[in-house]
């Protein structure tokens, strides 16, 4: 038996795109290794979720449940507590080989695979960071997960490393059950953070973010656990600044440096991988070098705001279906180049196979601009403009334009112009 | 002299001021305004939290004030929130705690209760 579409992943991405798919009268098998659907939103028990799909500020889960019930409504079949171990392509079909405890190993066919397999958390190991390696020291969503799905508290006393939005609704929660949060150092001169979760986290329960500073010492007790750490300001080129040491005695340090798109699953395929978004490259069907293979959501790029994981998720699910019906003659295809003060495009590839009225390019800044022109050129030509204001690095912006008129011959270059 | 404040009615974090005459500037859409007027005179929160439940596959429930409750109130509710144990399977939406410290707001659930299917 060979299945249309399979696709990775249950969460906001994974629903979004399964529905999609299935929508178009395809035949959808979902795989979700945890045991129930919805993903990361299901930790995420804070509000601010789905204003822009929904006009409504939700919870995670209750952004989740939205779409489990269309999900369920439209009989698309899934597997739970099954984990897919291994990928690979035989021609023109997908193998992929699943686990678990009730079935073993199995293998199952596919004519498409949609991979939307979230992000993992950036850890210690990842960052140099001096000191001992006592226990204590955990990502701020697995403490996360520990609290608001097991009702377990990681500490008492709290640090918090990294000012993303994961360690700020952190600060916040581990507050409000009784922790003592002592404060949040961020080595950047800005918060990579959302404007909102600084006033509503941090700022509400006077927690003191330190900008520019950094971890520079952890201390461990007889028994292995964190005792202390120490933070230092930093130069504009990182390096610690000595005198400006506090060492604070904390039993717990939240890291929250950085989510990274997991794509494990690409291994054994070769696809071009982006080093800045650190997943694949794309074209603008969201879909990799490996033909009829596609990548949505945290595993395509780090997303800040739910509804625009949706969105795409299920943009991609609608090109999936596309590809099944040969809507798609390889032709030509152009680069699309991160330009001045940008960090990131994608898709990075512009395929003239895919029959499209929209271009839709997601990017982010590389600094923060108050005001600023988003411009799209083709050589010399500039095709597509648009004002923008308070652009960061921490949130993902979107164009979209129609790409008619580009031609097949010459590169896109996206740039951010300063006001 | 002038206000800074930045709304957080959506993700989006406008910077919104309010100069000395009480004109107000940046927010991107009305609801900003609101926001800025209820937060200089008296400031609301969404209050977010969970529930111990008595099922052992999930042994957290989150739930979360229908609407926004005065600031000065959210760790009074969270002390009564924390008292609250769910012993049956309950839907999305229903009411935990009614009409909580007065404020005329209900705590609800954010999730659906139930014991987790065999699939
Ligand atoms: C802490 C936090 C706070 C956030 N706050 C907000 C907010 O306030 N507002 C907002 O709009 N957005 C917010 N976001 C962003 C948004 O919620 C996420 O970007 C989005 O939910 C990600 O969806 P996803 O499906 O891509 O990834 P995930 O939800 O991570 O889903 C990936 C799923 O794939 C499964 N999986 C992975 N590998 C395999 C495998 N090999 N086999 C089987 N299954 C696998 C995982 O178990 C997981 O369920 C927040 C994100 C985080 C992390
Ligand atoms: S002013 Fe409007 S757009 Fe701006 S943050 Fe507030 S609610 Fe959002």
């Amino acid at each position: 038996m060979i299945v249309d579409v399979i696709v990775i992943g249950g969460g906001a991405s994974g629903l979004a795109a399964a529905i999609s798919v299935k929508k178009r009268n395809k035949q959808v098998l979902l795989i979700e290794r945890e045991n129930e659907l919805g993903g990361i939103l299901n930790q995420c028990i804070h509000n601010g979720f789905g204003l822009e799909v929904f006009k409504e500020e939700y919870t995670g889960p209750e952004y989740a449940y939205k779409f489990i019930e269309e999900f369920n409504d439209l009989k698309i079949d899934y597997l739970l507590n099954t984990t897919v171990i291994k990928l690979v392509k035989n021609g023109d079909e997908f193998v992929v080989t699943i686990s678990s405890t009730a079935q073993g190993l199995k293998e199952i066919k596919a004519k498409a695979v949609i991979i939307s397999s979230g992000c993992y958390e950036r850890t210690r190991g990842q960052i140099a960071m001096p000191g001992e390696r006592p226990r204590g020291v955990i990502t701020a969503g697995s403490a996360q997960r520990y609290l608001n799905i097991n009702g377990y508290m990681v500490g008492k006393k709290a640090f918090i490393l990294g000012s993303g939005d994961i360690g700020l609704i952190m600060a916040r929660r581990m507050h409000l059950e009784g922790a003592e949060v002592l404060g949040v150092a961020e080595i950047m001169p800005y918060s990579n953070g959302l404007n909102r979760n600084i006033v509503q986290c941090l700022n509400d329960f006077d927690i003191p973010l330190y900008l520019s500073h950094t971890v520079t010492n952890v201390e461990s007790d007889d028994s292995k656990r964190l005792k202390a750490i120490t933070i230092q300001q930093v130069d504009e080129r990182f390096n610690p600044i000595s005198g400006t040491e506090k060492r604070f005695e904390v039993d717990t340090l939240l890291l929250s440096i950085g989510l990274i798109p997991d794509i494990t699953l690409l291994d054994d395929l070769s696809v071009e991988v982006d080093q800045k978004t650190k997943s694949s490259k794309i074209n603008q069907a969201y879909e990799t070098s490996v033909p009829g293979l596609f990548i949505c959501g945290n595993s395509l790029q780090v997303h800040d705001l739910v509804d625009n994981v949706s969105k795409e998720s299920s943009r991609a699910g609608n090109c999936t279906a596309d590809f099944l019906e040969n809507k798609f003659k390889p032709r030509k295809k152009i680069n699309i180049i991160p330009g001045k003060n940008i960090l990131y495009v994608a898709p990075q590839y512009l395929d003239f196979g895919w029959d499209f009225t929209d271009l839709i390019i997601s990017f982010r800044s590389s600094k923060k601009l108050e005001k600023a022109i988003a411009k799209v050129y083709q050589g010399d030509n500039l095709v597509y403009q648009k004002r923008r204001t308070f652009v960061v690095p921490a949130e993902m912006e979107t164009i979209s334009f129609p790409y008619q008129e580009l031609n097949d011959s010459q590169d896109i270059r996206v740039e951010l112009e300063e006001l | 002299m002038a206000k800074e404040f930045i709304c957080i009615v959506c993700p989006r974090g406008c910077h919104v001021s309010v100069d000395d005459l009480g004109k107000i500037t940046g927010n991107q859409c009305k609801r900003g305004e609101t926001y800025v007027i209820n937060e200089m005179t008296n400031p609301k929160r969404v209050l977010t939290t969970t529930v111990k439940t008595i099922f052992p596959e999930v042994p957290r429930a989150s739930v979360k004030t229908k609407e926004a409750i005065p600031k000065g109130l959210i760790y009074q509710a969270m002390a009564l929130i924390n008292q609250v144990v769910i012993e049956k399977e309950m839907h999305i939406g229903e009411v935990i705690i009614p009409n909580i410290l007065n404020t005329g707001v209900d705590v609800v659930l954010t999730k659906e209760i139930r014991r987790k299917e065999e699939r």
